[in-house]
């Protein structure tokens, strides 16, 4: 691998000042994929900018209910923590099903929104990959694709997002707070992730040269009749192939509010909103339930080899907010 | 029949659970493995392997490279000192990857094609990664499905017949009043110890040293004196700890390159594998796509078995992936057919993988066999009760043992099999379907020459000494107890000396065979010892040495069929909506002669039933039919069971003794993995009233398949 430059910062105006001082550099953050790909070759920064000293490691209260989560926060810190767990159980189940106890350690909440897709195309240096280098062709359309995107992919990349945590920041609205040169900044998830288009490569909507400073949650209290599951390929340690996070609000036999997003479906965290529309106001039935996941899923394009990821993330639509409603009724 | 754990015929030290003898380095990171060993100068040498699937090697731009920080040398084809590959190695013929750097032909993704040797490895790793290595690449054939038209009958091998016939099978099944007849598949399925393989090359005083990672240094010295044409005194090859093999650390293209950088630089040098580099360098296991037809009389009683098994080689080497075989010992029928043939692609060359052969056959008989069991109505064990054979069924050989009813009965009476409804698709809790399976195993039991010495030293201890490996099986502690066994003395009291070519020739650990062959050699050699101790007498300060040597007792070895079997059981839980299935627990009851240390046996017999878990339900290597390679080659891309997958896993054991066997020895290595996947696949069965006959059981498979339950009524 190639050899490169190390060094850890302390203040965040510091970080941005060595980052836009060398083009060649890159924020370190628990290094679990970064140095990853490093190692395969993906990636080959000549520095690293270590940005876990950062004061930016804090989970605090807002005001109005919410809650500001800084970007150096560990995975396993996020999941304990009280709030998380009070207010977003979601997003501790989402975080707690991810990668494995050494990792959650080490892996930073920052560095989870920008981890790459775990695509064998995308890791294999020898070989075409449009979003490791743009041109160059996708293999997985014509190739092994079955954990791959229905929704939203193009014919340039059928990538999708390793993250659990972003699929329930996703069904809770977060806002995504960074630091540049020219002051801060803030993107809502939802616009976080750029389409995939032509232009595979180019995957977040930070601009260039910005620090991740944390996250916002605002107050919802449906987050708190919240759940996440994660389907995948061993009971731990894998990437999801469908997973959701869901929240409900149900009174008497009437849906309230519903949130519902789904993972690895997707190269970004994806909300289903028309299945949130056709929720609300409507029954809490299974069959209700089945005909908003079909809502949802008429938009899938599925591939050859990936088409049981319809089936299966209706199935879980069903289930989780089936288990909710029963959790309601108690 | 009782269990008998720890009791069997123990008169000393055999048979007695021992920790290994070695753990306390192991976990305290003192033991060092062959990329640990420190040596003044040590250069380091990194592989390059080809990106294209078939062509020749253009060009090899080493002048830029060359130029780099630490770089000492790029060698390849054009420069690479010529090596003999022309001699009959410990198992058969060598892999033409073993000549590294020979020629410009590719066969294969993944094939060495230089290695660039640097002061520093980080070095060797960079420059390596920035060689530029050109091709004339030409289409490739990658894709394996049953009944390629390529697809060949192999000549015969020690191993066995590639057909064995008896009977008329079609007649047979005419008349047979249950059928069946179907298809299973298995994927590419890797061995991937969690020590890379690594060697390190240096020469002392005219004689080559290596200090390797493998599974035995006689064959390892052997093959390396054969290829660089040097005395096989000349050579030295030692592996004092070794991080699993499983069939994968034989000679490899490592420790070639290792070597030949060592004599072209004259400096020692160590190659390390990478992971990504493993998976297409070490070896695999074939895919298969066999086809088993049983037919009975009404009793259930087998008129046909007929299993033909399908798989894959490389076009430079055959190795034969020989699942059909195991139908030859398990179960009597009036016509027998088996046969393994295979097709030669542009893909690596397979080997040895932990239960070659039985490991996959197994899957589809006893898959076939629990399918007999539900078209007939007759319970799967009676079933295989029904058709246990007396002799070989095509050999006509005895048994030496054969202990599998007993398996059957503890097996069923501690699982609980007796209460077991066999009607699918009844049980519920929850959003699990729940279901029960078994299947039954065996592995060939066999021993190869070694020899052994053994010290009475002055002091009153004593000393073995072998070429033995232990690759975390207990090995050594194995030794030390059967030596102490045979001494009656008390274990503290022996030192193992092993993993050293210049101990002497002795057998691999490999094939189950590696505890059975050392423990020959070493009775052997304290008989002799101690026929001379009862002489009486001081003992001089350089001690008494007996020595051994079991070629000629093994020849003598009268015929027979030798084997250990088992009983696997399963329970699952099956979530057919989301496509989820968790073994819930497993018992493997097995009759595996006698049990040297219980402790580390278990771990063996456990181990395999573990690997049986992600045989059925996990382990699938995919392969990109347009580059030639495979999709995420590395151990988060190639799933195995984690921790969270494994349940409750016990393994057992009943009495099987042979009176007639001089060491009774059978070994555990690998009858664990056997018969698992398929214990497993027939439990999914049992909870979803689908067959799954195509590993491994994904969640994309359980789903789009559903369940199929019968009416009720019908006892399926």
């Amino acid at each position: 691998m190639k050899e490169f430059g190390y060094q850890r910062v302390l203040e965040v105006s510091e970080a941005i000042s060595v980052l836009g001082a060398d083009p060649d550099a890159r924020f370190l953050g628990g290094g679990t994929n970064l140095v990853d790909l490093m190692k395969t070759g993906v990636e080959r920064p000549g520095r690293l900018v270590d940005v876990r000293e950062l004061p930016l490691g804090h989970v605090e209260l807002t005001s109005d209910g919410g809650l500001r989560i800084g970007a150096t926060v560990t995975n396993s810190d996020l999941a304990a923590h009280p709030e998380v767990r009070r207010r977003y159980p979601a997003l501790a189940q989402a975080v707690l099903a991810g990668a494995s106890g050494q990792l959650r350690n080490m892996a930073t909440v920052g560095g989870n929104l920008l981890q790459r897709t775990r695509c064998g195309y995308f890791t294999d240096v020898a070989g075409p990959c449009n979003k490791r280098l743009p041109g160059s062709g996708c293999p997985a359309i014509e190739g092994e694709h079955h954990n791959h995107a229905i929704f939203g992919a193009s014919e340039h990349c059928v990538a999708t997002h390793p993250s659990d945590m972003g699929v329930a920041l996703a069904a809770f609205d977060a806002v995504v707070r960074y630091e540049t040169a020219d002051g801060p900044g803030e993107l809502p998830l939802a616009d976080f992730y750029l389409p995939v288009g032509d232009t595979p490569h180019l995957e977040t909507a930070l601009p260039s040269g910005a620090l991740i400073t944390g996250i916002t949650l605002p107050p919802a209290p449906v987050a708190a009749h919240s759940r996440y599951r994660k389907v995948r390929e061993r009971a731990s340690y894998a990437f999801a192939i469908g997973s959701i996070a869901a929240a409900l609000d149900v009174r008497d036999g009437v849906v309230q509010e519903v949130r519902l997003a789904f993972g690895a479906v997707a190269s970004r965290p994806w909300r289903a909103l028309a299945a949130e529309r056709a929720l609300t106001g409507g029954p809490a039935t299974a069959e209700a339930f089945a005909a908003a996941a079909d809502a949802e899923l008429a938009a899938a394009e599925a591939l050859p080899h990936n088409g049981y990821k319809v089936p299966l993330m209706r199935n879980l639509v069903v289930a989780l907010l089936t288990e909710l409603t029963e959790e309601a009724a108690r | 029949m009782t269990t008998t754990t720890g009791t069997t015929t123990t008169t000393g030290a055999f048979g007695t659970a021992r920790t290994r003898l070695e753990g306390r380095e192991k976990v305290t990171g003192a033991a060092r493995y062959a990329g640990d060993i420190p040596l003044p100068d040590l250069a380091h040498g990194w592989m390059v392997l080809s990106t294209v699937a078939r062509g020749r090697v253009s060009a090899v731009e080493s002048e830029p490279v060359l130029a780099m920080p630490g770089v000492l040398a790029v060698v390849h084809h054009e420069n690479a000192p010529r090596v003999n590959l022309d001699y009959m190695g410990m198992i058969g013929k060598p892999d033409p990857i073993l000549g590294v750097f020979q020629n410009d032909r590719v066969p294969f993704m993944g094939w060495p094609v230089a290695l660039v040797i640097a002061e520093r490895p980080e070095q060797a790793r960079e420059a390596a990664e920035a060689l530029v290595v050109r091709y004339d690449q030409e289409p490739h054939d990658i894709g394996f499905t049953a009944g390629h038209p390529d697809m060949y009958t192999p000549a015969d091998s020690p191993f066995g017949p590639a057909v064995a016939t008896k009977g008329d099978v079609e007649a047979e099944l005419a008349a047979s009043t249950f059928v069946v007849d179907s298809e299973y598949t298995t994927p590419e399925e890797h061995h991937n110890p969690m020590e890379p393989h690594a060697a390190t090359a240096h020469w002392d005083g005219g004689r080559l040293e290596v200090f390797d990672s493998n599974q035995g240094s006689t064959m390892v010295a052997a093959e390396l004196a054969q290829i660089f044409s040097l005395d096989a005194e000349s050579v030295r090859v030692r592996s004092e700890h070794v991080g699993g093999g499983f069939g994968s650390k034989t000679t490899r293209p490592h420790q070639v390159a290792a070597v030949m950088a060592a004599t072209l630089l004259q400096r020692p040098v160590r190659v390390v594998m990478t992971r990504r580099q493993m998976f297409s360098t070490i070896g695999y296991r074939s895919p298969t796509a066999q086809r088993v037809r049983l037919g009975t009389d009404e009793s259930g009683r087998l008129r046909v078995l007929d299993h033909r098994s399908e798989c894959v080689t490389s076009t430079v080497h055959e190795f034969i992936e020989r699942s059909a075989t195991v139908s030859r010992v398990m179960y009597d029928a009036d016509a027998h057919y088996t046969s393994d043939r295979v097709v030669r692609l542009d893909v690596p060359s397979p080997t040895f993988m932990r239960a070659p052969g039985e490991a996959p056959g197994s899957f589809a008989l006893e898959c076939a066999m629990d399918e007999l069991a539900e078209k007939s109505g007759i319970d799967p064990i009676e079933l295989r009760v029904r058709n246990e054979p007396d002799r070989g069924p095509v050999s006509g050989l005895p048994f030496s043992s054969r202990n599998l009813v007993a398996c059957y009965e503890e097996g069923s009476r501690r699982f609980g099999w007796a209460d077991r409804d066999p009607r699918p698709g009844l049980r519920r809790e929850g959003r699990w379907l729940l279901g029960t399976g078994m299947a039954a195993a065996s592995f060939h039991s066999g021993a190869g020459p070694s020899t052994a010495g053994v010290t009475a030293e002055a002091d009153g201890t004593f000393t073995v000494r072998i070429n033995a490996a232990d690759i975390g099986t207990g090995a050594r502690t194995a030794i030390n107890l059967v030596a102490a066994d045979a001494l009656a003395v008390d274990p503290e009291r022996v030192r193992v000396v092993m993993a050293d070519s210049d101990l002497g020739p002795a057998m691999l650990a490999g094939g189950s065979m590696g505890t059975r062959s050392w423990a020959w050699a070493v009775g052997i050699a304290v008989s002799e010892l101690r026929e001379r101790l009862a002489l009486g007498g001081d003992i001089p300060p350089e001690g008494i040495t007996a020595r051994s040597d079991t070629t000629e007792a093994i020849g003598a070895l009268a015929s027979k069929e030798r084997h250990s079997f088992g009983a696997q059981f399963a329970e699952v839980a099956v979530d057919v909506t989301s496509g989820e299935v968790r073994v819930r627990r497993m018992l493997g009851i097995f009759a595996a002669g006698r049990i040297v240390n219980p402790l580390t046996a278990r771990n063996q017999l456990v181990g395999g039933m573990i690997w049986g878990i992600s045989m059925a339900l996990h382990e699938e290597a995919v392969r990109d039919r347009a580059s030639g390679g495979l999709v995420s080659p590395d151990l988060a891309g190639y799933h195995f069971a984690a921790n969270a997958d494994v349940p409750i896993v016990e393994a057992d054991w009943v009495d099987d003794p042979d009176p007639d066997d001089p060491v009774g020895i059978k070994g555990v290595g690998e009858i664990g993995i056997v018969g698992a996947a398929a214990a497993i696949s027939n439990a999914v069965w049992h909870a979803t009233g689908v067959r799954h006959r195509n590993l491994p059981i994904r969640p994309d498979r359980v789903l789009s398949a559903g369940t199929n339950v019968p009416e009720p009524g019908h006892a399926g």
